[in-house]
């Protein structure tokens, strides 16, 4: 067996390098004339570092499918790959052949004509194989630039040891979540909840919970800082000065993770993507203690953003015809069973679900039906680019440098200036 | 010598006569009486100056003349990620950005935020720039005296200019984790409560200051240490004969001899920190919120943050910010030469 691998990665190597000055100048690169696929694929992926691992493997073992393309695989950090990215696209050098994109930046960088349309067949496959709500990420304008990679929401994690030491119940509403936190600390000398005060996307439930959102595509309006939004704001403050929640305003992630990890804080909101990272910490060894709520309801309703990945070639790339088909095969079944069972990532096929790795994962059974709850953002190019003015006021308004009105009615002049022309 | 070489080409340009003397003489009576045999007679002469500036003076035309026009022709126009010319691939996409004239300065100088911006800009500046100097001249003056294991201190001191910038700036922003960090954990041992160091914004002003000047010390230090050692002994000794004490010798002697070393480094010093992005951006992002945000960090942020980029805006922030810096040399300039300093 092993020597088999050896034999192949031998003969794939001696392919590559009897192939490999043709395949790159040619502008059908990739394509050789009996059909089969052969050239580089430059895979930028923004998974985290508990991930990361899982998704090199997968991403190579496509050469078990193609022996003569090699995939290399680049791991960028998430918070910086927006910018990485647009760097590496406009100026074409050393530019990925495919991107690991979070949803949000899609009709961005295919406003801008960095992406290559989608095969017509697989496009077709995106209407009917796939969740409806993650297809629509991917589309911009009635082309389909993205094929859907996973899909998610934000949820209450908790660890039900601290909470049954307090004897609390998992809390529903933010009044409820209150309480919580008050018993724990009383009990346990723990807090409640983090927060992260330095990451607006962490902020969405709050203003979702009291029915308001960032804007309004529909009728181009701003609705951030209408009414609803001054109580998001208002909301997530209380939560600081209640003493409910701690937050911070840099490194929010890392002491996010530990403080939960560690079971400094019995609760925390996050997304599917913090499953792998948090069973790694001393307080999950025994995986059962994670426990997954829908997030906290503010006075409207429960409300989560729809987040995810999805996977995008570069229209300058040189071999379009192999990163399509390895975009293809990062999305199959397969491979999105894979990633539930080891990440408990969701997948975006609706057959996926009726595969029994996938049932049985307690944290997709959470999940789906919270996705498929979850509130659709506004699908449009600038979507990514309102998050950074709202981190700045939401930053403000939970560590208390500013009140809730100003930092809303703030982030309101700011998405105006973004986007032009919008009430 | 650049200068000399200089003038004699300017004297070449203005005339014959002058030049007729100067050169050898065979050139100049084949050239007699045309304004273009004088130039080229000048680089006749001169040629082996003329090679030896050139590739000097069109790297500077390539590196720093050719962006430095560039953005400041951008600055008036409405450049942006959606508008500029780019290459996918095989696919060219021509520039269909405009002439817009002096709008974009309007719209920033029309804007409170660049003057907020500009306000901690210079607190940020000024305090760091007269902390660095202080501190930077206390341990010069404490270094410039034998004792035992003198060279061990001057390394100690000068460690932090060895390690690269982001680097230390990392190690900084892990030591002032609110949670997890060790300032924090030897103040909770010392019974104090937990510092926002980067949370609160004052505290953030605070910490991104202190680093800076932790950064810049070794700079300032050996700079000011070799002013010192360049003051002769024998003034010490006569005003000590005198009955000088050590304040009045330090008034007196030191200060003054350090002078034009000093007005160098707080010139120097002063561009650095006011231009500083990688503190700011690395420790704190610009937070909490936007209360450490200077200028250049927001010039980055108008060009790399918001999507389309806004690459006009950008350059109109950067030649601001450049106007602000050419109007302090000047003015500092013109201070210096009132105090009869030549420089």
């Amino acid at each position: 067996m092993r020597r088999g691998i050896a034999a192949t990665a031998l003969v794939a190597t001696l392919a590559l390098a009897a192939t490999a000055c043709g395949g790159d100048t040619k502008d059908d690169g990739g394509q050789k004339a009996g059909g089969e696929l052969s050239g580089t694929v430059t895979w930028w992926d923004t998974s985290n570092d508990a991930e990361k691992a899982s998704f090199q493997k997968i991403a190579e073992a496509f050469t078990a499918k193609h022996p003569k393309v090699t995939v290399k695989y680049v791991n960028v950090p998430y918070g910086d790959a927006q910018n990485k990215v647009k760097n590496a696209f406009s100026s074409g050098a050393d530019a990925p052949d495919v991107i690991r994109a979070d949803v949000g930046w899609v009709a961005d960088f295919a406003s801008l004509g960095y992406l290559d349309e989608v095969p017509a067949d697989t496009a077709k496959k995106i209407d009917t194989e796939f969740l409806p709500q993650a297809a629509a990420s991917g589309r911009f304008e009635g082309k389909t630039y993205a094929v859907p990679q996973v899909i998610d929401t934000l949820g209450l994690f908790y660890n039900k040891k601290m909470l049954a030491d307090a004897g609390v119940q998992p809390p529903k509403t933010l009044e409820e979540l209150k309480a919580a936190a008050t018993a724990i600390k009383a009990k346990t000398g723990k807090t409640g909840l983090y927060l992260r005060g330095d990451d607006s996307y962490w902020f969405l439930p709050f203003i979702y919970g009291e029915g308001g959102d960032l804007v309004d595509a529909k009728t181009k309006t701003v609705t951030v800082d209408n009414a609803a939004g001054v109580k998001g704001f208002k909301a997530a403050r209380d939560l600081v000065t209640s003493g409910a929640a701690v937050t911070n305003a840099t490194d929010g992630w890392t002491n996010m993770q530990t403080a939960f990890k560690s079971g400094e804080v019995a609760m925390m909101i996050n997304g599917p993507w913090a499953v792998a990272d948090s069973y790694a910490g001393d307080q999950f060894k025994d995986k059962s203690n994670l426990g997954v709520a829908p997030v906290p309801a503010g006075s409207a309703k429960a409300g989560a953003p729809q987040g995810g990945h999805d996977l995008a070639v570069y229209a300058g790339s040189k071999n379009t015809a192999a990163a399509h088909a390895f975009v293809e095969y990062m999305t199959s079944q397969e491979v999105q069973v894979q990633s539930a069972k080891d990440l408990s990532l969701l997948p975006t096929r609706t057959a996926a679900y009726e595969q029994p790795d996938v049932k049985s994962s307690e944290m997709v059974q959470f999940f789906k039906p919270a996705v498929d709850k979850a509130v659709e953002r506004a699908w449009i190019p600038e979507n990514g680019s309102l998050f950074e003015p709202l981190k700045v006021e939401y930053t403000k308004a939970v560590t208390g440098a500013s009140t809730p009105e100003d930092a809303a009615k703030a982030a309101g002049t700011e998405f105006r200036k973004i986007l032009k022309g919008w009430k | 010598m650049a200068a000399d070489t200089s003038r004699s080409v300017a004297k070449a340009a203005d005339g014959e006569t002058t030049l007729a003397a100067r050169g050898p003489s065979r050139t100049t009576a084949k050239n007699a009486g045309s304004p273009r045999g004088g130039l080229r007679r000048a680089l006749a002469t001169h040629w082996y100056a003329w090679t030896m500036a050139a590739p000097v003076v069109l790297v500077l035309g390539v590196i720093v003349g050719w962006p430095l026009v560039r953005g400041i022709y951008l600055s008036l126009t409405n450049a942006n990620e959606r508008n500029v010319a780019r290459t996918i691939g095989v696919r060219h996409i021509d520039a269909t950005y405009e002439f817009v004239g002096l709008d974009n300065y309007t719209e920033v100088l029309g804007d409170p935020v660049f003057w907020q911006r500009l306000v901690w800009t210079v607190v940020w500046t000024v305090a760091c720039v007269s902390l660095t100097f202080v501190l930077g001249l206390t341990l010069a003056t404490m270094l410039n005296r034998q004792f035992r294991g003198r060279a061990a201190y001057r390394m100690a001191l000068i460690l932090p200019w060895a390690v690269p910038g982001f680097v230390s700036v990392f190690a900084w922003r892990f030591l002032f984790n609110r949670d997890n960090g060790i300032l924090n954990k030897v103040l909770d041992g010392g019974g104090i409560s937990a510092i926002p160091w980067l949370d609160d914004p004052t505290w953030a002003k605070l910490s991104v200051i202190a680093v800076n000047v932790w950064l810049g010390i070794p700079f300032m230090m050996v700079a000011l240490l070799g002013g010192l050692q360049s003051i002769p002994g024998e003034l010490y000794e006569a005003a000590e004969m005198d009955g000088a004490g050590p304040w009045q010798r330090f008034r007196h002697i030191t200060l003054p001899g350090l002078r034009a070393v000093s007005m160098t480094v707080i010139l120097l010093s002063t561009i650095w920190t006011f231009n500083m992005f990688p503190v700011i951006f690395l420790l704190t992002r610009g937070g909490p919120g936007d209360s450490t945000e200077i200028l250049v960090t927001q010039a980055f942020r108008e060009a790399f943050i918001a999507s389309p980029r806004d690459f006009a805006g950008s350059a109109t922030w950067g030649v601001l910010i450049l106007g602000l810096l050419m109007i302090f040399a000047l003015v500092y300039r013109r201070s210096l030469r009132k105090q009869g300093e030549v420089w």
